[in-house]
């Protein structure tokens, strides 16, 4: 047992941490909200350069060969900052599944694009009716002469509006919510037939929904076995799930410190609010929650990082369910200490609390993950 | 004991249904419910202007009030049956500030000038108020304010600065709370003043919430003159009639009827919504949860309606009255959450109302309004005395710590 990090893992850890201190403060965030695409190019231009595009991927593959706990300090970073730069639609997901099952020809053109910065990627596997069933789909790809046909709706993308190509999940036999039969496809943005519908996330992102009308490719656009690929998604939803785990943490940590900063500044009643007993005890139960979420990050993160089994899923499932309770309460108190400018637009207190109440929802919410836990022995 | 409503509380239900439905029909529900547009206004839309008319025309724009200047002489079971129809109608209500909290302290402390000039335009939803109260250094400590009002002739002259002042972009009036002593305890130097927003000094400068809402403002006050005669009663009494308004409405503050609506159609999108080929009504976690808070809901309810009665049978509210302010919030906030929980990835969009209006909604038609309500309901705990602020005085004046 070993809590400390290589000296390679607290460079990255310092790389990303010297990067959100220096050139991701709340206003810096702003400003790259209000640009086009609702994130910055430069900035993830300065990721490509710094190499985080790289880092899940293997050596071979032109990455860095980072496994989970490399992936835990980047996030947790970007959750310390709340980046809304796409890291993880087109770095976790996309690349999650290319780096497992794509073809050597799928890395090239793909990967090796994520890799330098140049393409953006969005997975789309959510469909209205499926709620978190990875494998409840209507969305259908029929073999048809040298390819496939698509044809369905995916709904909530993220990072939908800046993709160049979606992976799609799509049945190609078995009924809706069978576990065989589900394939992965790559579809360039740009494909005939396929539509969207943008939006902005309440939490400072942009989806999209994803209309699929008999959109035609090839077959070198199946990753992966045909029929076979819900195992595949689940380890890229695993990695995801763990990723925006880490992103609540480093929101919580954030937020707990900010709160007792503020309760030493702001005077009611002719002292200092942190003086009140009551909110003392908050604060402490705040700083409990995020050290109880953070011990389960660990747990994930070293259990993913010994192979992809029962127990690294249960470990997964575990640190959701902690980080959605978590994450609830210290935004939720975070706010509520702030009185009434924890409610305001301008600080990013409330910024923290609405990221924090879209991870419980995102890969599945407590209830979700409370059952998966309770599935493994 | 009986719980069940009297034969004529029956016949005054179904009265109060059929004018609800007569004048807010269920498609004017509908198109609202679902319209995640937050803000303030005058309620100048024609239906809405429709409403408040015939509220006027038929006396029940404002029960509470005194029969003298418009209100009604129902007892309190028939406010409440009132209260939880009005909700269950889902209809506008007349503005908050003026109706509920300045209304009482001018037909209980103001001059016949007063009552004349503001009490019919209030209830006719023709002259809009705004509170201000709270200042950038007063805010659970409001008797810490310090807005200062400085006699000059026939005026006082105002200065200082207001903060969260909702609606002040869209008042014609705001009632304020003054400092006019600087002399003895805090609370002796405070003065209740009426003053007219078009008054040359005031600027209203707005605060954007979470979620882009804009409903809370600051007003700066430079040298703004009021004229005298716009002091409620005696100067610094101010804080005695503001602690007075704060007791006045008992009914309502619980927000049960709310809720009870909102847990209705947190159920409705529970069974509308698919999971594993049945509903998330049928998961049986969700449904522990839901549950769970119903029975919350239906003892807090029971308490409003021990309070009620007390009052009904002319006695004051007991201690009991003190936690519906604390429950009724902890439970609304609850449910706001459960309801973006229900709606799964479709509660993360937050797409302009407009685009809603041009293009359909995206997964959920009342997705945008709940986040909105879910986001601003975080407020509920904080304002009008917050949860903590309500815990300590029940601690003191209750159990006598
Ligand atoms: C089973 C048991 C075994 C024990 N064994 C030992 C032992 O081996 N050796 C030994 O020396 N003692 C022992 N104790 C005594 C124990 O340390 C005391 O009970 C403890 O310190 C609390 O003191 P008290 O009982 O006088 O309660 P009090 O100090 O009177 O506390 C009463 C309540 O008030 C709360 N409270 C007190 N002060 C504050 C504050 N400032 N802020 C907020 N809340 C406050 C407490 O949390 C508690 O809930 C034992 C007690 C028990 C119950
Ligand atoms: C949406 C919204 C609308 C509003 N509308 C109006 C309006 O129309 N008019 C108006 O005048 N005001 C309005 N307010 C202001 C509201 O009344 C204040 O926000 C409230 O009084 C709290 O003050 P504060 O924001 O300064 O928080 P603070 O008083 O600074 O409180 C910060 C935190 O400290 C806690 N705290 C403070 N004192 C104690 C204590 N003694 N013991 C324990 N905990 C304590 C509080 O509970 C809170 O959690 C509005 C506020 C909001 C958010």
């Amino acid at each position: 047992m070993d809590f400390s990090l290589s000296d390679e893992q607290s460079l990255l850890k310092d790389s990303v941490e010297r990067f959100i201190q220096n050139d991701y403060d709340f206003d810096k965030r702003r400003k790259v909200m209000a640009e086009e695409d609702g994130f910055s190019r430069k900035n993830w231009q300065q990721f490509a350069e710094l190499g985080w595009l790289a880092i899940p991927f293997s050596e071979e593959d032109g990455g860095f060969g980072g496994g989970a706990i490399e992936l835990m300090l980047i996030m947790e970073q970007i959750g310390r900052g709340l980046v809304v730069e796409p890291y993880l639609p087109t770095v976790v997901l996309a690349g999650g599944v290319l780096r497992r099952a794509g073809s050597s020809g799928q890395k090239e053109q793909y990967l090796a694009s994520i890799i330098d910065g140049s393409k953006l990627g969005a997975f789309a596997f959510a469909e209205p009716q499926g709620r978190f069933n990875l494998a409840d789909l209507t969305t259908t790809a029929k073999a048809e002469g040298e390819g496939f046909t698509l044809n369905g709706h995916k709904c909530v993308v993220l990072n939908g509006p800046s993709a160049d190509f979606f992976v799609v999940s799509a049945r190609t036999a078995g009924d809706q919510r069978d576990a065989k039969g589900i394939s992965l496809f790559l579809v360039d943005a740009d494909a005939k037939g396929l539509s969207r519908r943008d939006y902005p996330t309440v939490d400072g992102l942009r989806g999209s929904e994803v209309m699929l009308e008999n959109v035609k490719v090839g077959k070198d656009a199946l990753i992966g076995d045909k029929d076979a690929a819900l195992p595949l998604i689940e380890a890229a939803i695993d990695d995801a799930t763990l990723a925006v785990g880490c992103e609540a943490v480093g929101g919580m940590e954030v937020l707990y410190k900010a709160t007792v900063e503020y309760s030493k500044q702001r005077v009611q009643f002719g002292q200092p609010i942190g003086k009140f007993q009551v909110l003392q005890h908050r604060m402490v139960d705040m700083f409990m929650e995020y050290e109880q979420s953070k011990s389960l990050m660990y747990m994930a993160a070293m259990r993913l990082d010994e192979g992809y089994n029962d127990a690294a899923k249960r470990a997964v499932s575990g640190f959701k369910v902690q980080v959605g309770k978590s994450g609830r309460f210290v935004g939720q108190q975070a706010v509520q200490l702030h009185g009434g400018m924890g409610m305001t637009e301008e600080l990013s207190v409330g910024h923290y609390f609405k990221r924090l109440t879209m991870i419980d929802t995102l890969f599945g919410n407590v209830d979700f993950h409370l059952k998966r836990y309770g599935s493994f022995e | 004991m009986e719980l069940k409503l009297r034969e004529d509380d029956l016949a005054f239900q179904q009265d109060v249904r059929e004018f609800l439905d007569r004048h807010w029909p269920e498609d004017v529900r509908e198109a609202r419910r679902n319209t995640g547009r937050f803000e303030e206004s005058k309620g100048e839309s024609p239906e809405v202007r429709r409403f408040f008319d015939a509220l006027n025309e038929r006396g029940w724009a404002v029960p509470n009030w005194p029969q003298d200047w418009g209100g009604t002489d129902w007892t309190p079971t028939q406010k409440y049956i009132w209260d939880k129809e009005t909700a269950r109608a889902e209809c506008p209500q007349l503005s908050a500030f003026g109706a509920r909290m300045l209304a009482p302290v001018l037909y209980t402390w103001g001059s016949d000038q007063q009552k004349e000039q503001f009490l019919p335009a209030i209830r006719e939803q023709k002259m809009i108020w705004c509170q201000g109260y709270s200042e950038p250094g007063a805010g659970s400590d409001l008797a810490g304010l310090s807005t200062r009002a400085v006699r000059d002739g026939d005026d006082y002259v105002v200065n200082g600065t207001k903060i969260w002042t909702s609606g002040a972009h869209v008042a014609d009036w705001m009632f304020c709370l003054v400092r006019t002593s600087t002399e003895g305890k805090k609370q002796e130097g405070i003065s209740f003043l009426l003053i007219d927003m078009t008054s040359p000094g005031i600027t209203v400068n707005p605060i954007h919430l979470l979620g882009g809402i804009h409903s809370v403002n600051e007003v700066e006050l430079k040298d703004v003159r009021v004229p005298a005669k716009n002091l409620v009663g005696e100067e610094n009494k101010g804080w005695t009639y503001a602690k007075g308004l704060l007791t006045h409405e008992r009914t309502g503050i619980a927000g049960v009827a709310r809720s009870e609506m909102t847990l209705a159609r947190l159920k409705k999108v529970a069974t509308e919504t698919s999971v594993d080929g049945g509903s998330l009504w049928d998961d049986a976690d969700f449904r522990r949860r839901v549950t769970e808070l119903e029975i919350d809901l239906e003892a807090l309810a029971m308490t409003e309606l021990r309070v009620l009665s007390q009052v009904e049978q002319g006695g004051a509210p007991g201690p009991e009255s003190s936690i519906l302010k604390i429950r009724g919030t902890e439970i609304s906030q609850t449910l706001q959450v459960m309801q973006i929980e229900a709606f799964g990835y479709y509660g993360m969009p937050y797409p302009d109302q407009t685009l809603i209006d041009n293009e359909g909604p995206i997964g959920e038609p009342f997705a945008l309004a709940a986040m909105q309500a879910m986001l601003y309901g975080r407020a509920s705990t904080i304002f009008g005395g917050s949860n903590e602020i309500q815990k300590n005085i029940i601690s003191k004046a209750v159990l006598g710590l």
